[in-house]
């Protein structure tokens, strides 16, 4: 029964600090009718649905009924999904396995978040436990600002390493209309920026973004139908589970590590580096960049520095990472998972426009969780074995 | 059962979560509230395909998925559909109501839907499903459905 699934259309919103203009439904509209219209598809069209946001971050919590003025649900089968911080890249791994298990042949896929409306600290605390985490809890950045400490303790990095990275993302992010942070910082303006937690300054971080992205996905049997070029799943891989925040081997992703390794014996991948053409890598903060792309294989360990300083991951370079701008540039949390498989599917569909990498046969996207999860997806533009 | 915590000292933690939250009205709502405020009037949206008017006002016709671009006046007065009566004074009351609180479905006339709303101007034991009722506007309006203080009997 198992089916191969491809990507046939995508859409966004442009992304933005607050959209007053619309509430959440009218933004996940936005995102819906943009993918339709890119797959040339109706409503009536599709088959079920997959939605996702992060818990608390609206107050609102049967999102999936509460939204279908704007996702077109009404009678239709749809569920949430939500992971924290991978939200938007589980949404597509269900919509994967729904199409893939042959029971429904058109699936649309939302991830959205308007994160103007609550407090994310508040929100995200909501995720740690409750007897031993939270009470001694001091926000998300410091919990990654502990993984840069150790990563740079362990392999002899710098603060110059990880400004780096986010100059390589708001570059790229001039390219991308709906990105939030459309501005291009020098390593200077990064080091100079104010210190929020070791040894993470405010331009090493994402934003908080209103915006909502949705993917449609059709079975083999249809795909090529809708799409002449469409986007194949090539594998996809998950990693989840609670670390109490001692439990992490900080400095490493493990969940990266694992998460990958699954994704590349999948489709027969022996050396990332060159196999990949692009990578939409989910990396709210610019240090994420060195350790996890070592956690993937595309270099060992300690070497992403000069790696990326070689202008390898830049536009032109070897592998470009984050032609968009990635989370650095935009960060929607229960959209940001789903606009890097959107992305993603934009340079195998040679849609992506002043952003594409010429030539792209395999790309990957992933998702992160601040509790050290992580979801990933292998994209090919040639149809799986 | 009874001996379920002996040798045992369970432990409790208390906490609370603050998470302050603003919601945007959005565009369709946005329009709706301010009709209401500025001109006491309450309107809705129609589907061009279905024909249907939806109070509260959608931006997307849940039918046929098509946008709802139209904006109809909707009549002050209609019928309750259905109530119900409020007996205790549970913490989602707002404060300044006091039991006992009729809550009733309201379909306005030139409505194809009903709107939930307060009831007063009448004894509980004298409301009955059909009965006609009107809007009573609040004096001092802030762009929320409360601009509508209840609906009475004609």
């Amino acid at each position: 029964m198992a089916k191969r699934v491809a990507i046939v259309g995508t859409g966004q919103t442009f992304h933005k600090s607050h959209r007053p203009d619309v509430n959440g439904q009218e933004l996940i509209n936005e995102a819906v009718l943009r993918a339709l219209a890119d797959a040339d598809l109706k409503m009536k069209d599709i088959d079920a649905i997959v939605i996702g946001n992060m818990d608390h971050f609206e107050g609102i919590n049967y999102v999936d009924c509460w939204s279908v003025d704007g996702s077109g649900g009404t009678m239709k089968p749809i569920i949430k999904l939500t992971t924290g911080g991978t939200t938007g890249c589980t949404v597509a791994i269900g919509g994967y396995h729904l199409v893939g298990s042959g029971m429904f042949d058109k699936v649309l896929i939302i991830g959205w978040e308007k994160n103007s409306e609550s407090d994310t600290t508040g929100a995200i605390t909501t995720a740690f436990d409750p007897v031993w985490d939270r009470l001694v809890f001091a926000g998300a950045i410091s919990g990654l600002a502990a993984e840069a400490q150790a990563y740079i303790a362990r392999y002899g990095a710098s603060e110059r390493d990880g400004a780096r990275v986010s100059v390589r993302d708001r570059k790229h992010a001039m390219n991308n209309p709906h990105a939030q942070l459309r501005k291009e910082v020098s390593l200077e303006e990064v080091l100079a920026s104010p210190m929020l937690a070791d040894p993470i300054h405010l331009l090493d971080v994402c934003p908080r973004s209103d915006g909502a992205c949705a993917v449609i996905m059709a079975s083999e049997d249809i795909a090529e139908k809708i799409c002449p070029k469409p986007d194949w799943i090539w594998a996809t891989a998950s990693r989840h589970s609670y670390s109490y925040l001692g439990d992490a081997d900080y400095g490493r992703l493990t969940s990266m590590r694992e998460g990958s390794q699954e994704l590349w014996k999948k489709a027969g991948i022996r050396e990332p580096r060159k196999e990949l053409d692009v990578i939409e890598l989910y990396q709210p903060y610019s240090f994420g960049g060195l350790i996890w792309i070592e956690d993937m294989g595309i270099v060992g360990p300690g070497e992403a520095p000069q790696y990326i300083w070689d202008g390898n991951t830049d536009m032109g370079g070897e592998l470009p990472i984050n032609p968009s701008g990635g989370v650095i540039a935009t960060n929607p949390i229960g959209a940001t998972g789903l606009i890097r498989c959107a992305e993603a599917t934009m340079q195998v569909m040679g849609k992506a426009q002043g952003r594409q990498v010429p030539d792209v046969n395999f790309a990957f996207s992933s998702g992160f969780g601040g509790c050290w999860w992580t979801d990933m997806i292998l994209h090919g533009n040639k149809k799986p074995n | 059962m009874s001996d379920q915590f002996q040798g045992i000292e369970p432990m409790v933690y208390k906490s609370k979560i603050n998470v302050p939250y603003s919601w945007w009205a959005g565009d369709t709502a946005s329009k709706f509230y301010i009709t209401l405020r500025d001109e006491k009037k309450i309107t809705g949206t129609k589907c061009a395909a279905c024909n249907k008017v939806f109070l509260p006002p959608r931006k997307v016709c849940p039918s046929c998925f098509t946008e709802n671009k139209e904006w109809v006046n909707i009549s002050n007065e209609g019928t309750v559909i259905t109530f119900t009566v409020a007996r205790c004074q549970f913490a989602a009351i707002p404060s300044d109501k006091k039991v006992p609180v009729i809550w009733g479905m309201i379909k306005l006339d030139g409505a194809d839907t009903a709107m939930l709303h307060y009831l007063d101007e009448i004894k509980p034991e004298n409301v009955t499903i059909g009965m006609r009722v009107k809007a009573v506007f609040s004096e001092e309006r802030k762009g929320t459905i409360r601009d509508i203080s209840y609906f009475k009997p004609v």
